[in-house]
């Protein structure tokens, strides 16, 4: 029993630990972004890792949720008579919550395991404590211009995800099992207002900021060995994935 | 002058440094020996305040810098360089933009006058004409010459090797070891190097102290070392298994 009692208390101890790390992280890393100079280089590299080379996967992800929300949507708005209520559904719910979920999701599996991985080799290889020795911040240096990438790349992501996911619940919906094309996108227009939009964008920089603050302080304090950086690699993309859902339906009840 | 005061670091339940004490001396060639898993890195790093002592202190001439904050700290840095076990170049860098790297960030100077100084510094540690080259195209030998060349571009005061020679051949040892004693005496800074090559660091120190057990228990000349009767100093420099050492 006291066995038990002492790992409970242990576990706990580790876990304040790691969350009072992961916040003095955080803390530093938006104290730096307003500390000059910017790394403007280092942010363009970064928006291009982070939001070219994902667009590809987005439009593909983003148009196959659409064509299914679609097909499903059809289907049970079928027996109810309500074909004409299909774009407002699929619009709805890629403006509110696929959007940005899915694509953060998409963006984490892609990108943020990427950057867990290259911080972790960075620390492994000592090029992160070679930048300490050189007299640089290496949180200013390599965290700031991903946590600044992943603020612009994540809702401009999402905007394609759900513009792309409208069109493809479009060909579905409209195309191939013959809804109305006008009552589609009028539904859609006057069934979603400006604040569901906004709630999409709210949510979508939310969870770039908890994607770039996860992964990179996992790569940051990866520990030594190839071992080390597999295993903050895993925990980063199963937190960034626990954090999105969790965050989502919080910020959800708050921004009804 | 760099100086070690009652240095102790522990991780968990292990003490790498019990109450260390160190003088280094300005200019000098300074090697500080010791088995593998001795915290001769560890020693290393406390210089440079990548790691803080859990107490004891560490002076920079008549700076203190285990208490230092962030900015004080790297106004420290400044005159430091450091040549790590692996090189630790930028994997998404050429060589010479490794090597121009601390003249483009920390310096004013115009990418001419960053391009004069990259030049000679790859020369000085032979690798002109590798400009172009990724540090995963290089050799071993190679990769360390490109990272001591980084390291010396700011014309530090103090450069910290951290095995310098660790996994390469002995004739790339000899001559690495050359490179640091040439570059020495052109560019007259103090070296602090950690090793383990026994007895090739010999013609290479000033200097030299053995750590063990968290603290030095012999330093002075290359020849004192030699001759030490200290059972400790007498198995490391033979290399026997059976001795005050606990090999396994």
């Amino acid at each position: 029993m006291l066995r038990l009692v002492r790992s409970c208390g242990r576990l706990t101890l580790r876990t304040l630990r790691e969350m009072g790390r992961m916040g003095v992280f955080l803390g530093t890393t938006l104290i730096d972004i307003f500390r000059p100079p910017l790394q403007g280089g280092q942010l363009v590299r970064r928006i291009y890792f982070i939001g070219s080379r994902s667009l590809l996967l987005i439009v593909f992800t983003g148009a196959f949720t659409g064509m299914v929300v679609a097909l499903q949507g059809y289907i049970a708005l079928r027996r109810f008579g309500g074909e004409e209520a299909l774009g407002p559904m699929v619009g709805l719910s890629l403006i509110r919550e696929l959007g940005p979920v899915l694509s953060a999701l998409m963006i984490t599996a892609r990108a943020g395991s990427a950057l867990t991985a290259e911080l972790g080799i960075m620390r492994i290889t000592e090029q992160i404590d070679a930048l300490e020795v050189m007299a640089l911040n290496p949180i200013k240096y390599l965290v700031v211009p991903i946590f600044l990438a992943a603020c612009i790349t994540f809702p401009l992501l999402n905007s394609v995800f759900v513009t792309v996911g409208i069109y493809g619940g479009y060909i579905v919906g409209v195309e191939l099992l013959g809804g109305s094309s006008g009552a589609y996108f009028t539904q859609m227009s006057s069934a979603a207002d400006s604040s569901d939009i906004w709630m999409g964008v709210y949510k979508s920089l939310s969870f770039g900021m908890i994607v770039a603050w996860v992964s990179c302080f996992k790569g940051f304090y990866a520990a030594h060995g190839a071992e080390g950086v597999s295993h903050a690699t895993t925990q980063a993309v199963v937190m960034c994935a626990v954090l999105i859902l969790v965050w989502d339906y919080f910020i959800g009840s708050v921004l009804v | 002058m760099i100086r070690l005061v009652n240095v102790r670091k522990s991780f968990g339940s292990q003490t790498v440094l019990s109450g260390l004490n160190l003088d280094i001396p300005d200019r000098a060639v300074y090697v500080v020996v010791g088995v593998s898993g001795a915290g001769k890195s560890c020693l290393l790093k406390h210089l440079i305040g990548l790691m803080r002592p859990d107490s004891g202190q560490v002076w920079i001439d008549d700076i203190e810098i285990t208490s230092l904050g962030r900015r004080a700290l790297n106004r420290v840095r400044n005159r430091f360089g450091m040549l790590f076990q692996g090189g630790a170049l930028f994997d998404s860098m050429s060589v010479y933009d490794n090597v121009a790297f601390p003249l483009r960030e920390k310096t004013q100077k115009s990418e001419a006058e960053i391009r004069d100084k990259v030049h000679e510094r790859l020369f000085q540690v032979g690798l002109a004409g590798v400009d172009a080259k990724f540090p995963s195209e290089l050799s071993g030998g190679m990769r360390k010459r490109a990272a001591l060349a980084r390291s010396l571009v700011s014309d530090p005061e103090i450069l910290l090797f951290d095995e310098p020679t660790t996994g390469l051949d002995p004739i790339r040892v000899n001559a690495i070891h050359r490179l640091i004693l040439d570059l020495h005496q052109m560019l007259d800074f103090t070296a602090v190097i950690v090793s383990h090559e026994i007895p090739a660091v010999f013609s290479l120190a000033t200097h030299i102290a053995m750590l063990h057990q968290g603290v030095i228990v012999e330093s002075g000349s290359p020849s004192a070392l030699q001759e030490s009767n200290n059972p400790v100093v007498r198995q490391f420099m033979s290399g026997q298994l059976e001795g005050p050492i606990d090999v396994y």
